[in-house]
């Protein structure tokens, strides 16, 4: 408390962004003020939509030409007004001033050039540095946002080089010219929670070296926790509330912070129950007695060709050997990270890639079905995506999609099809009135619920819902999970839940498997995975999900352990074999070495 | 990389048989008589015959091929009917100016067609951009021939700048290589244009203008590599056109190439030259192809040649 705050370096006051719609201009940002001192963090948080990307462009005037344009307002750094410069002069800050980088590390970096033209370019953007120079200083930078091997990946182009790893180049070009503020757009969203963690605590670490001001956008408030100093919270465009980090995570005084802070899954909060957060007592999950789905050393392969004749001289071990049983009304999580091939796994289950091994669904032996074959299955096992807006087919009405299944399996028609979906739409939540109108009309929750009643167009047995609430914001997310759970408690369904989210796995499943290289290294009981996990990647993988709690201590630099290791084999390759280990209560961990009694 | 480029000469063996016999097929069922051509308009129904006979030409249609394709793994195109040479020779005299001819109309569309692509994107919307578009509009559209005699009369004719036909000098070369590259050169801007627009929307052009870098680096260094990968490619096919352009283009400009070559034998149904100058547009389809599939990686470091 008793030092005075540190300067002011930015001041933003009453700036308005415009974008334009075939309906006239329309402020997606609305009169925003708000100031960032010298070296502190300011998160500013809120849910798609609510304008704080749009405000992260508008200090870099870098807004979409022409469709956005800063409408009015100052922006002022150290006494200059930046939306006064002109573009010679706002290009003398961009880089110099402030640094930045964005969501999306795929595509933030230019796809045919080398690492190190691009991060040379950075360092001499504004003249004055030879390319020898400019080069060594590009080697020193990647060592400071520590990529291994720097000297080698310098030659590289970013699709050698993974997310999280394009992400530290990212931050590496924006630190090369030694900026007072480093903006960082969802730096994290698109990266795996283990990696999100490392880059958070790279920033801070480098934030806290060189004195940098950081403004960290996030839709995650568990990253706000993490990270911030203070917290802005937008809406629509406009501040709803702002302050230190721990009033606004412990006395947060709008209605709008409070139901966002109070959608939030926090990891943890199930302790010391049994059932998912709104399973009905009446509905128990029963694993053994009667299994819906049944599968049994299931492997998942990929050959790349190569050669003169495109015969395979590789294999990816996508899925390598795992087994499960999926009970009636159960919900079994399948967690890991990109890659780990559980998304694979859901799609084996409706024989949309080559496998082999056993699957039974509802009792019908999938193996060697060809797609007619399939039909008969697919009424008893459905899937909803990640993506909501591609999953839609846009010239169909909502109604005729809903419909589709039912016409094509021939179960319904006429009125009693008309009723039926009627039904199905009321039923996610929506209303009759809407079966008319084009997927577009939509958002997207709506359109997962959408999703979600075509999937139950069949009363299936299985829903595998791959990644479907991982788009959605968090308010909405709440809504999906809890409509998915009700449905559950209606109709006994089971899922197959396939998520990276460890927070959300924790509301919705019983059982948890968690997934890495292909193979199943713990599964268990939520209870029992969450409480007492026993591999350590599963460990690893809960002590990386940041917590929503600013009070909490925070966790110091991660040490970068590289990448995780190929699942890109060559042809004779077999897998080294897992130790089984039971703990009781089917409870069971799959390690590299035996246990020691 | 060896083995793709193995792999895929293979794959071109078998399309060039299939080229081969299927024009070798066209020109059998055609019903002009190459032996009627050759007799010429007072010969007897006798000399007719021996002259057929003598060609082959009476024999069933697998044979008359079968004798074709044995010559032509050897590397022998047979004799041309009228011109009573080697084909082989003729091509082989002709295929040097067709081929400079060539060059000349890709660097003319390259040139032209990159230079209004990219100015069109860069002043998108205003009144240059639409002018140029609809200037190249009209190079996709207007007939080569009506272009050629257009640029003719304008440059040679009234202002006396190029030489109206002929060979040897570089100034012969301009006229032709413009009016056979103006096809290309609209294509080739108008895909420029629209394949920079999209480029210009990308977060790493974004990541760039973060740097603080000029406008001009922006562009030329980080755009303009992106946005000609789509128009190299193009560059492939475009040599295919350029074979059937050349044989209006050389007629055009008196051109002593293959085009003029082609069309001087399929008025007087000389069966090897309309053969081999099928077979060498092939092969040069196939090689245009296959160049642009080995530069593309030089360019993209995303793709890698399997």
């Amino acid at each position: 408390m008793g030092s005075p705050p540190p300067e002011v370096l930015l001041t933003v006051t009453d700036l308005v962004t415009q974008v334009a719609t075939p309906v006239g201009a329309r402020n997606v940002v609305d009169g925003l003020t708000f100031d960032l001192r010298h070296g502190e963090t300011l998160c500013i948080a809120g849910e798609s939509g609510s304008g704080k990307s749009m405000t992260a462009l508008s200090l870099m005037r870098l807004l979409p030409r022409p469709m956005a344009r800063v409408a009015g307002g100052r922006v002022l750094l150290e006494g200059r007004d930046l939306l006064a410069l002109d573009d010679a002069g706002m290009r003398q800050i961009r880089g110099r001033e402030i640094g930045m980088i964005f969501q999306e590390p795929m595509t933030s970096l230019n796809p045919v050039l080398t690492i190190r033209r691009q991060v040379a370019e950075a360092v001499a953007a504004h003249g004055g540095v030879s390319d020898n120079d400019a080069a060594i200083r590009a080697r020193q930078l990647l060592d400071q946002v520590q990529i291994a091997d720097a000297a080698r990946r310098l030659d590289q182009y970013p699709h050698e080089l993974s997310g999280g790893m394009r992400q530290r180049v990212m931050i590496a070009i924006a630190l090369a010219q030694h900026p007072k503020i480093l903006i960082a757009d969802e730096p994290t969203t698109a990266l795996d929670v283990t990696i999100q963690a490392q880059i958070l605590a790279l920033i801070r670490r480098l934030q806290a070296e060189n004195n940098i001001a950081v403004i960290l956008i996030t839709h995650d408030m568990g990253v706000v926790a993490e990270m911030a100093d203070r917290v802005l919270v937008m809406h629509q465009g406009r501040a709803v509330e702002s302050g230190t980090a721990r009033e606004i995570f412990q006395r947060p005084q709008e209605a709008y912070t409070q139901m966002l802070l109070a959608a939030v899954p926090r990891l943890g909060e199930m302790t010391g129950t049994i059932l998912p957060k709104r399973a009905a007592a009446s509905v128990v999950a029963d694993p053994v007695g009667g299994s819906v789905v049944k599968v049994r050393n299931l492997n998942v392969r990929f050959d790349i060709k190569g050669g003169i004749l495109q015969r395979p001289v590789k294999r990816v071990h996508a899925v390598d050997g795992i087994s499960f049983d999926l009970g009636q009304g159960e919900t079994l999580a399948l967690v890991g990270e990109s890659g780990c091939g559980k998304s694979t796994t859901g799609k084996a289950l409706l024989n949309l890639v080559p496998w082999s091994g056993e699957i039974e669904i509802a009792g019908k032996d999938l193996a060697g079905r060809s797609r007619a074959g399939m039909k008969p299955v697919l009424r008893d096992i459905q899937m909803i995506f990640q993506d909501p807006y591609a999953s839609l087919d846009p010239r169909m009405r909502v109604g005729d999609l809903i419909a589709e299944p039912l016409v094509i399996h021939g179960l319904a028609t006429g009125s009693a099809l008309a009723d039926r979906v009627e039904y199905l739409i009321r039923r996610v939540g929506l209303s009759a009135d809407q079966m008319k109108r084009y997927p577009h009309e939509f958002s997207g929750g709506q359109r997962q619920r959408i999703c979600i009643a075509r999937a139950l167009s069949l009363s299936p047995r299985v829903i595998v819902a791959d990644e479907s609430v991982a788009a959605l914001d968090v308010s909405i997310q709440a809504q999906v999970l809890d409509l998915l759970q009700d449905i559950q408690n209606e109709t006994g369904i089971s899922y197959l839940f396939i998520s990276h989210d460890m927070a959300v796995v924790e509301q919705i499943s019983h059982r948890v498997a968690v997934m890495y290289l292909g193979r199943f290294v713990e599964m268990g009981t939520r209870a029992q995975v969450f409480e007492n996990p026993q591999h350590a990647y599963t460990k690893n993988l809960l002590a990386a999900v940041p917590v929503p709690d600013p009070a909490r201590p925070r966790r110091a630099y991660v040490a970068l352990d590289g990448d995780l290791p190929s699942p890109v084999k060559p042809l004779g390759h077999v897998s080294p074999p897992l130790y089984r280990r039971e703990l009781g209560a089917g409870h069971v961990v799959w390690e590299r070495e035996p246990a020691r009694l | 990389m060896l083995a793709y480029v193995a792999r895929r000469l293979l794959q071109s063996v078998l399309i060039l048989f299939g080229v081969s016999i299927i024009t070798f097929a066209l020109l059998y069922i055609l019903p002009a008589d190459p032996a009627r051509q050759i007799a010429g308009r007072s010969a007897t129904a006798q000399t007719v015959d021996n002259i057929r006979e003598q060609l082959g030409l009476n024999l069933p249609f697998y044979q008359q091929y079968g004798r074709y394709l044995i010559g032509l793994v050897q590397g022998d195109l047979g004799r041309s009917y009228l011109q009573k040479t080697e084909v082989g020779t003729l091509i082989w005299s002709r295929l040097p100016a067709s081929l400079l001819l060539m060059v000349g109309a890709i660097v003319c569309e390259l040139v032209l067609g990159l230079t209004m692509g990219m100015i069109a994107a860069l002043r998108r919307g205003t009144a240059l951009d639409k002018g140029l578009m609809i200037f190249s509009f009209v190079g996709v559209s207007a007939p080569q021939f009506v272009i050629g005699i257009l640029l003719l009369y304008v440059f040679a004719v009234q202002l006396g700048w190029f030489p109206i036909g002929g060979y040897g000098t570089f100034a012969h070369l301009v006229l032709p290589s413009v009016t056979l590259g103006f096809l290309g050169a609209g294509w080739y801007s108008r895909m420029m244009r629209s394949s920079l627009l999209d480029v210009l929307r990308q977060d790493y052009i974004r990541t760039a203008e973060a740097k603080g870098l000029t406008r001009a680096r922006v562009i030329f260094g980080h755009a303009v590599p992106n946005a000609i990968l789509p128009v190299i490619a193009m560059i492939g096919i475009d040599i295919g056109l350029f074979m059937s352009g050349i044989v209006v283009v050389e007629s055009v400009f008196g051109w002593p190439g293959i085009g003029q070559l082609a069309w001087q034998a399929i008025q007087r149904v000389d069966i090897p030259i309309i053969m081999a100058v099928t077979i060498v547009s092939a092969v040069a389809i196939v090689i245009g192809n296959l160049l642009a599939d080995l530069i593309t990686p030089l360019i993209d470091p995303r793709i890698k040649l399997r």
